[in-house]
């Protein structure tokens, strides 16, 4: 947790009782923070570690079928449930598709919609609080309420919800979370702007005459950035994680499409027959990415944090989905 | 401190308001038509339409708005269509059993949480904390629903010791306590969560706390470091946690659903993940209505209790 201490140099003055100052007093950088935070992600081992583990997964769900051919189509009713053995490393299913060309068929669902979950949220986020944070007043107040309202409810609770009003596939799916998600994302950055508006640089650009939307866009963005890849990470995971919840729960996409959580949910039925190959498999691979995908978000997020206000740090512990309300950032 | 609270609460009206028209627009946004869902797809177009003037369906959308929040403030929810009964009293039967699940389960959370937070922060960086905070990052990552799986391969597949579920036959407080075997596993496996949020966050607190000036004064005067660590440590993480528990209701919530769908808890998770398959809209969106003024409540309530608690907080006008 030590976070690397940067020397506090002429605190700016923090104005209008403005509790989002940053705690370190003004930093005088070098670098920008996206060029900091990379150098500090070379330097973490947990986050190498991390990125390694998710590199892995996404060279085993999208090479790995190149490499390992196997029926992930059609029904074979005569090697139904074999345990792992020669030709079939993990086993089969129920359906005598192979365990371990399922992972990856399996694994591209769940990593495509990480990723655009991850990213679209981010995105999206990054505009509205950028925009609520710089637009202050009324229009910020009630910006922030809409957020607010979305993050009264859990999150997952709303999935359950919508995903029962629609028949669901992929690209459904990566819309839903991404329409429940952004909000985390936005109040975060909401915060960091408004901290951000105080500081003297833009201060100095407002001086020089610049526009709101040349500040948003050459310092707001750009200095948000190192917070929003953070949230990212966290986003990939929690979507991930959502939709093997609701696989699970027996409300996510029907067949034949697949992700790890709907296979552990169907070799749970046959975990009491003691196919125990069509638990494992999946459960360790979704425990693994998600852990990869948290580690490598909590190790950047004390690079980021180490030489920005704490906020973020504060709230991050306590992360499960991107389910809390958060307080005044 | 009064104009605080004062805004704080109109902060938590307005997002009181919000959820309420969101629950509606989702109501709203039910493909087909309410009267469809209840009255079935054969229902002639007579009939929906004198269900739709029963019901003011008919009325432009803020009529039905305002009909819908006072209907809220008369305690009427809607009715479920799958189970034909008042929805708000399907919530009110299940909400004490949850109240029971979620408040023990939080209670041994915090019980084990503090003191592991606090021992892991005394043991900073070596070998102990490094292997406790690995294993609460490895169970805060991993899926509610693993925990629960392997808890019940563990216990009730391989040694019998626990019952799997609950007996589909339990609806009362009494019944729950009678099948308490029953109850230890949803109770574990919703603790487990929270153990590793709040440990870890008591943790960061009292790391911080260790580096106050008050504890080097407390270790100068010579106070042995057990009563450092609970006289000072303790009481000053404690707090932090307040705010975390208010926080944390959402996440104890969503959790609630998959454990009690898992272990067929009686409650209002379960109840939910049944309309949820069953397209039960009224039932679900009046629990969201509920699970959504709770967690206002909550962190209002967090938020007051913090500043009550600790005299050195004052909330100015930021």
């Amino acid at each position: 947790m030590a976070a690397p201490e940067t020397a506090p140099a002429a605190a700016g003055p923090s104005p209008g009782g403005s509790a989002l100052a940053p705690e370190g007093g003004e930093i005088t950088a070098t670098a920008t923070d996206t060029q900091l935070s990379l150098r500090g992600l070379l330097h973490s081992k947990r986050a190498l570690t991390g990125t390694g583990i998710v590199v892995l997964l996404a060279l085993f769900c999208f090479v790995g079928p190149l490499l390992y051919h196997t029926n992930q189509v059609t029904v074979v009713l005569g090697i139904e449930n074999s345990p792992p053995g020669p030709g079939h490393p993990l086993g089969t299913d129920q359906y005598g598709i192979d365990v371990l060309g399922r992972l990856m068929t399996g694994g591209q669902s769940s990593l495509e919609l990480g990723f655009a979950v991850g990213i679209a949220t981010t995105l999206i986020g990054l505009l509205y609080g950028a925009v609520s944070g710089m637009a202050g007043g009324i229009v910020d107040a009630l910006m922030m309420r809409i957020v607010d309202t979305v993050l009264a409810v859990p999150t997952f609770i709303l999935l359950i919800i919508v995903a029962s009003m629609f028949s669901l596939s992929l690209s459904i799916i990566i819309v839903i979370l991404t329409v429940l998600s952004w909000p985390y994302t936005a109040r975060l950055i909401r915060g960091q702007v408004l901290a951000l508006r105080e500081r003297e640089f833009v201060q100095a650009a407002r001086t020089m005459g610049a526009s709101s939307r040349w500040i948003l866009a050459r310092h707001m963005v750009p200095n948000t950035l190192g917070v929003s890849v953070v949230t990212a990470t966290f986003a990939i995971a929690d979507s991930i994680y959502a939709l093997s919840a609701l696989s699970f729960l027996g409300i996510g996409p029907p067949p034949p499409f697949t992700d790890w959580g709907t296979m552990l949910t169907d070799g749970v039925n046959n975990l009491f027959n003691g196919y125990w190959w069509q638990v494992y498999p999946p459960l360790i691979v979704l425990v693994l990415i998600v852990v990869a995908f948290r580690q490598v978000g909590d190790a950047l997020n004390d690079i980021v944090s180490g030489h920005r206000s704490n906020v973020l740090r504060r709230r991050r512990r306590f992360r499960l989905l991107p389910l809390s309300a958060p307080r005044d950032a | 401190m009064t104009q605080y609270l004062i805004r704080r609460a109109g902060q938590s009206v307005a997002v009181v308001i919000g959820v309420m028209i969101l629950t509606f627009l989702l109501l709203h946004l039910e493909p087909g038509s309410v009267a469809r869902s209840v009255l079935g797809l054969k229902a002639t177009p007579a009939r929906v339409a004198i269900f739709d003037s029963l019901y003011g369906l008919n009325k432009p959308l803020y009529v039905q708005f305002g009909i819908y929040v006072k209907q809220i403030f008369q305690g009427n929810l809607g009715v479920s269509y799958q189970l034909q009964q008042p929805v708000a009293s399907l919530i009110a039967q299940r909400l004490p059993r949850d109240a029971i699940l979620l408040g023990l389960s939080t209670l041994l959370a915090l019980m084990i949480g503090v003191p592991t937070g606090i021992y892991q922060a005394a043991r900073h960086n070596r070998l102990a904390d490094d292997l406790l905070a690995g294993s609460w990052f490895t169970l805060y990552s991993a899926p509610d629903f693993m925990e629960a799986l392997l808890l019940i391969a563990l216990l009730c597949v391989q040694f019998h010791v626990l019952p799997a579920a609950f007996p589909g036959s339990v609806n009362s407080i009494g019944g729950l306590f009678a099948d308490w075997p029953a109850l230890v596993l949803p109770v574990a496996v919703l603790s487990v969560n929270s153990v590793a949020g709040f440990s870890q966050y008591v943790r960061s607190t009292a790391l911080q706390a260790l580096a106050e000036d008050y504890i080097r004064v407390a270790r100068a005067k010579g106070l042995p470091e057990r009563l450092v660590l609970t006289r000072h440590v303790l009481r000053n993480s404690l707090l932090p946690v307040i705010t975390i528990l208010g926080l944390s209701l959402p996440d104890i919530v969503a959790g609630a659903v998959i454990a009690e769908s898992i272990f067929n808890f009686p409650g209002m998770g379960l109840l939910f993940w049944q309309s949820a398959l069953a397209h039960d809209f009224p039932v679900m969106l009046g629990g969201t209505l509920i699970i959504g003024v709770a967690t206002v409540l909550g962190n209002l309530a967090a938020d007051i209790a913090y500043s009550t608690l600790d005299p050195r907080i004052r909330y100015g006008g930021t």
